[in-house]
């Protein structure tokens, strides 16, 4: 095995990087597999390929064919197999190539990856990741760019996160890998390489928690609640309603199961106002799973109804259509100025 | 509604569904010639008579096998017959809500399972209570299932016998991945190593877990046997509504070797198993066994046979029952007395006894079992629905719900 490419205490290079996202995620994975002898990556061309999204590049490389398996072409043997792994011990990272093609694997997330510890009364554990690029924005054919993320949240034994950014994409792969629970992690594909979206990842930090919502930028008139490709657009429609004089919140989920509410709540009784952010159709979705618990939690506090900024329920349309269908920031803040006026 | 005349006069009928959908007399003919013979391929080591006959290429698996070993055999598959019997009864008698029962594939089962050693990972489907007693599982750690108490009490990793998947085919999977662990830590390759078997039925062949199971058990070299029992029937479909040709020959095009036995035959059931394994231990799995046998009782006790299948199809395969002919063998060669064969059904019928008396005593699981071990790490918010609920249900402790 080649020498690992990232920065240890005491050597002469910073711990801090400016990284991509997936560049992020590259070496958050590289860190697990370091750590941890018994940590697979699994998936469609993530060997010498690196994943379409170049995501595990190099791995294979460095830690052999037997910890990064390019897999036959098939999703439920994807996941079924990693069950197995995982049964004997392993840690596998299964990458789902695009969010739509995760569907001929849903039974064995539902029937098998979610239920076997419930089914063993807590004797076997499935501590598996499963890595799902989601969401739109990238001018895509069909089954490309969904949202899927409520599927796995409304299944019991089923954990879910999506991180937003760098640095939390550096930590958060590397905590699901280490959760003994199966993780859902959706990572928003449309900022994989984006520059603007660089951030300085301290490779030393100390990270937050995996299941906990955070409070992205502060404000006092509305309450914004994203999550993954989500949180830059309720961030930029934040930035844009300072110039109106409106001081909005805006909280990243990070989790979304569980989901970890309690600052949601908090600020929803400062602020009274609540507008949920996803590109995920809205119809018995996360958006409706938090507009009841805040309704059931902050009930005095509401001076307007729950509000919702997201895709429609409708299948995901042809790109040039899909500008129209995403959230955007005019649409947030055409939200945000109905809660105020109600 | 459901006589067999009906289908020998296959008129088109108004009624309802179930009955317009009997088989015509055609399907039934050929649901007979399908069914009746193995075909020439067939392993078959001790004939429906008794009779023991050479096979040059599995004899050697079978060679050490005593005359006390074959008593064992014999004791093995009374005992979980007997136990399946007192099953489908618990059920009729209300203590079950449903048994799924094995009765006619106790040689498939047994010489499977006693093949294995207490290395070996077995993933089973829902009708594996034999294999389950060759892992060392009572038979009341199935019952909980079936009651409704739990989903299998025993300690699948302990017992290297994972738990019943219902799912049709999703645990052929989940056993290639398994294997394919067993090969990447090396522990394939010579006499002392590791193997995985995976048991499925003729209708699951059909799933594509089960293919994309064969698809990664042949790319990893994974060190798993396919143990198929094709009993002939998927509920009310015969195997011809599931594969064209017979089902050992897809191992061909998956690039394995593909076996039909006999598994009304425990003797040829444990050598072809043993051989199957070896292969396996060896590196060269993995391997496809067709066990041909009959599921001479209904799908599960909710299914009704008389419906789709014809009496004289179950009638010809008594003559084929898989106890019966090694009694036989035992008596023809001495090797057995009635003491021997009185003091097994005296066994079975305590078996039986102990099974019924736990059924009955069975406890009535915690309300907080709904809640418990969802995740194995901390929830605190299903924890505060589960404090939620039981403390609604405690205000009604001692009056009525």
């Amino acid at each position: 095995m080649a020498a690992p490419v990232i920065n240890k205490p005491g050597a002469a290079t910073s711990t801090v990087q400016s990284l991509t996202l997936g560049k992020a995620l590259n070496l958050g994975l590289r860190a697990a597999m370091e750590a941890d002898p018994k940590v697979l990556v699994m998936g469609e061309d993530v060997g010498k390929l690196g994943g379409v999204f170049r995501i595990t590049d190099g791995l294979q490389k460095d830690f052999g064919e037997h910890r990064v398996l390019d897999t036959p072409l098939a999703e439920s043997g994807i996941i079924g197999t990693a069950v197995g792994l995982a049964v004997r011990g392993f840690r596998p990272v299964c990458e789902i190539q695009f969010d739509g093609f995760i569907f001929p694997g849903f039974d064995q997330i539902v029937s098998q990856v979610a239920k076997l510890h419930a089914r063993t009364l807590g004797r076997v554990k499935v501590p598996l990741v499963i890595r799902v690029p989601f969401g739109g924005g990238i001018g895509a054919v069909e089954h490309h760019s969904e949202s899927p993320e409520s599927y796995f949240a409304h299944t019991a034994g089923l954990k879910v996160v999506s991180c937003s950014n760098a640095v939390d994409a550096y930590w958060m792969i590397q905590q699901a890998i280490q959760c003994d629970d199966p993780v859902l992690f959706f990572e928003p594909k449309r900022y994989y390489h984006s520059g603007f979206m660089k951030a300085e990842v301290d490779t030393e930090a100390t990270p937050e928690p995996l299941f906990a919502s955070r409070v992205v930028r502060q404000g006092s008139t509305a309450t914004l609640v994203a999550y993954g490709p989500s949180v830059k657009v309720a961030v930029d429609a934040a930035t844009a309603a300072e110039e109106d004089g409106h001081s909005l919140e805006v909280i990243d989920l990070r989790s979304l199961s569980p989901l970890d509410l309690a600052p949601v709540f908090e600020s929803v009784r400062r602020t009274g106002r609540l507008v949920v952010v996803s590109e995920a159709p809205a119809e018995a979705s996360l958006t409706s799973e938090i507009a009841a618990r805040v309704q059931q939690e902050c009930f005095y506090s509401l001076e307007a109804p729950v509000l919702r900024v997201t895709g429609f329920d409708t299948p995901y349309p042809p790109a040039k259509l899909e500008e129209e269908f995403l959230p955007d920031l005019d649409r947030v803040l055409d939200a945000v100025d109905r809660s105020l006026a109600w | 509604m459901s006589s067999a005349e009906q289908w020998t006069h296959p008129e088109p009928r108004e009624g309802p569904a179930a009955t317009a959908a009997a088989p015509t007399a055609e399907q039934v003919i050929a649901g007979l010639r399908a069914t009746s013979e193995g075909g020439p391929e067939l392993v078959q080591l001790l004939t429906p008579e008794g009779e023991r006959v050479e096979n040059p290429e599995f004899d050697r698996y079978v060679a050490d096998v005593t005359a006390e070993d074959l008593r064992s055999l014999y004791r093995d598959m009374v005992l979980v017959r007997r136990a399946d019997r007192e099953g489908n009864a618990l059920q009729r008698q209300g203590q079950l809500g449903i048994w799924v029962p094995l009765l006619g594939q106790e040689a498939a089962q047994i010489g499977a399972g006693r093949a294995l050693r207490a290395t070996d990972m077995v993933f089973p489907s829902y009708r594996e209570h034999g294999v389950a007693w060759c892992r060392d599982i009572s038979p009341k750690d199935v019952l909980g299932i079936f009651r409704g108490t739990d989903h299998g009490s025993w300690d699948s990793q302990a017992k290297r016998f994972h738990p019943y998947t219902i799912v049709i085919g999703n645990q052929v999977l989940n056993a290639a991945g398994y294997a394919m662990g067993q090969r990447f830590e090396g522990r394939v390759g010579d006499d002392d190593g590791e193997a995985t078997m995976v048991f499925f039925g003729d209708g699951a062949t059909s799933q594509g877990d089960v293919h994309e199971g064969f698809v990664w058990a042949a790319v990893y070299d994974a060190p798993l046997v396919f143990f198929c029992q094709n009993n002939q029937w998927a509920i009310s479909e015969p195997t011809e509504r599931q594969s064209r040709l017979p089902l050992y020959q897809r191992a061909r095009g998956y690039g394995f070797p593909g076996v039909r036995v006999d598994g009304n035959d425990v003797l040829a059931s444990l050598a072809v198993s043993r051989w199957a394994l070896d292969e396996c231990r060896h590196g060269n799995g993995p391997v496809l066994i067709e066990a041909f046998t009959y599921r001479m009782d209904a799908h599960t006790t909710t299914d009704d046979p008389t419906r789709y299948r014809h009496s004289d199809e179950l009638e010809a395969w008594k003559l084929k029952d898989p106890i019966e002919r090694v009694r036989v063998n035992l008596v023809r060669h001495g090797d057995a007395d009635q003491d021997f064969f009185d003091s097994v059904q005296a066994e079975a019928d305590a078996l039986a006894a102990d099974l019924r008396e736990f059924c009955f005593t069975m406890p009535q699981p915690p309300t907080e079992q709904i809640f418990n071990h969802v995740y194995a790490e901390a929830s605190p918010y299903l924890d505060a629905q589960r404090d939620e609920f039981l403390a609604y249900h405690a205000n009604f402790t001692g009056g009525e719900h």
